[in-house]
């Protein structure tokens, strides 16, 4: 009947079906079969919405970039192997931001603000730090956090929030509390430089002897500014941007960068939960923002990964901590690739 | 005279099944880790740039073994149009096992960041960040991937048809003594 050798045809059903497995396999692992998890692709599409802002970031696209000198206390030295704790100088390139994916939202509306910093004393202390006002975090999870998004998310027809649901997820959710507490006592203030930044997630801080401590971190803010003057001028959408550049026309911003140390109670894995007040604070330095850094491109070449982490310090088993990383990089490969091939919206 | 060798010597033999699983193992965990927001994905992305430093280091002295080693002829035949694909193919590989850590180590530097290497020591960023080098070198690494993903699907189907079908003793070259 066949031309084919009977053994001839099993051979090349053994090659056909190893070949075939194997190419499932890569595609399995690209994800072609789809993935029980949220990925970063996911929540990057949800946070870009139908009508991405090509070249911008997907996640506070709107900032101003700013530089100035990180002078450590050598208070926190004896805490970590990092240099950049040790009495000194450091140079940085930092970034306030407001929250959402919009490059041209007016900047007093929006819920979030931000202080993004980059430090790099040499290839093994680099630093990159992205602080927001809330303290904690609503959720604990990427997978949790992406249902909250979906649950704010207006309603694209009613262009309304839809009560019912939001209530429905706090109710499921109880380690919403404490962020809920917060979001509504949280007051926002006439300018970034008098708004309080957190880490939000932990960190260890690893020492000379290998020993390693949970610590948060904020940027303390040494100014309080109820008002901004732009606030009810026509030009109150960049108000929060000409307030930090009239204030470095002829001054600085200065905040204290204050550690917090966790005790035995606290879960450094939760980033739902504050720690007490009681807890031991170290001011580690103060952040001197003292210029206005003219050229936008500086920062837009940065991404405030803040699993960049100088020997001395490391990411803790935070399931959103380590969830930020990937997300970050699939925005900044986004924006990368819409700016090389000069795809990049006009602001 | 001395006699045509039948098999790869030892250390290609090493060479080739250690770096292959040092590449499946790169490209399975590449593949995944971009997705995933688990928290295993940092550990694994950390562990691929340092593997990645090692990948480069073992298919430069790869290559200067192949080309110092006396290897196998391929079978006498073995028609011309498979001849020219079996060593274009290898060419094209050894070119893809290059390109990969390279445009890695490119896409950290355009990206500011160095690369550490298992805790042990730093390799420096080569350039201060810059977005649009960035958005090259990272789709260049994508690129180079699925590349060598489909060469290395063609070099398991030729060599499984060499074993298999053609009988030949080119599988049985880079197997066993």
């Amino acid at each position: 009947m066949s031309m084919i050798p009977r053994h001839k045809v099993t051979s090349i059903a053994i090659i056909g079906f190893a070949v075939i497995a194997l190419i499932c396999a890569f595609l399995y692992a690209a994800g072609v079969f789809g993935k029980k998890q949220v990925t970063a692709q996911q929540f990057v599409d949800f946070q870009q919405g139908e009508n991405p802002h090509l070249g911008f970031r997907r996640a506070h696209a709107k900032g101003v970039c700013v530089r100035g000198d990180f002078i450590a206390t050598g208070e926190l030295a004896a805490h970590t192997r990092s240099t950049l704790f040790e009495i000194g100088s450091t140079p940085f390139i930092g970034r306030f931001s407001i929250g959402g994916g919009n490059p041209s939202a007016p900047d007093l509306e929006s819920g979030v603000r931000s202080l993004a910093l980059s430090f790099d004393a040499g290839s093994d202390q680099q630093w990159r730090t992205a602080m927001n006002t809330p303290p904690v975090m609503a959720v604990g999870t990427p997978e949790d956090f992406y249902a909250q998004l979906q649950t704010l998310m207006p309603d694209p027809e009613t262009g309304q929030r839809n009560p019912e649901r939001i209530a429905e997820f706090f109710a499921n959710h109880p380690e919403t509390e404490n962020f809920r507490r917060w979001s509504a006592q949280y007051q926002p203030s006439g300018s970034f430089s008098s708004e309080q930044y957190h880490s939000i997630n932990a960190f260890y801080l690893i020492n000379q002897q290998g020993e390693q401590q949970a610590v948060r971190w904020a940027a303390v803010p040494t100014v309080q500014i109820d008002e901004n003057q732009y606030a009810d001028t026509d030009q109150a959408a960049n108000a929060l941007a000409l307030d930090v550049r009239d204030q470095l026309e002829d001054g600085t911003i200065v905040f204290d960068l204050v550690f917090t140390l966790a005790s035995s109670d606290d879960d450094e894995n939760d980033p739902t939960q504050p720690w007490p007040e009681s807890r031991q604070q170290i001011t580690a330095g103060q952040l001197v923002i003292r210029q206005l850094e003219q050229d936008a491109a500086i920062c837009n070449n940065l991404n405030f990964d803040p699993l960049i982490l100088p020997r001395g310090m490391q990411a803790t088993n935070d399931p959103i901590l380590r969830a930020r990383s990937a997300s970050y990089a699939e925005s900044y490969r986004r924006r990368a690739r819409e700016t090389w091939l000069g795809k990049e919206q006009q602001q | 005279m001395t006699q045509p060798v039948t098999t790869f010597p030892l250390s290609m033999r090493i060479f080739h099944w250690g770096m292959a699983a040092l590449v499946l193992s790169m490209i399975f965990a590449g593949l995944a880790m971009v997705q995933s927001l688990q928290t295993w994905q940092p550990t694994v992305l950390a562990l691929h740039k340092a593997f990645g430093v090692v990948a480069l280091v073992a298919v430069l002295l790869r290559l200067i073994n192949r080309l110092r080693s006396r290897v196998p002829a391929l079978p006498a035949d073995l028609p011309g149009w498979q001849v020219f694909a079996a060593k274009a193919s290898h060419v094209l590989l050894y070119a893809a096992l290059f390109a990969m850590p390279i445009s890695g180590y490119l896409m950290q530097s355009a990206a500011g960041r160095a690369v550490d290497v298992f805790g042990v020591f730093m390799l420096p960023p080569l350039m201060s960040a810059d977005l649009v080098w960035y958005g090259v070198f990272r789709e260049m690494h994508s690129w180079v991937a699925y590349a060598l993903i489909a060469l290395l699907v063609v070099h398991i189907a030729a060599a499984l048809q060499h074993g298999l079908l053609r009988q030949d003793g080119v599988l049985k070259s880079m197997w066993k003594r």
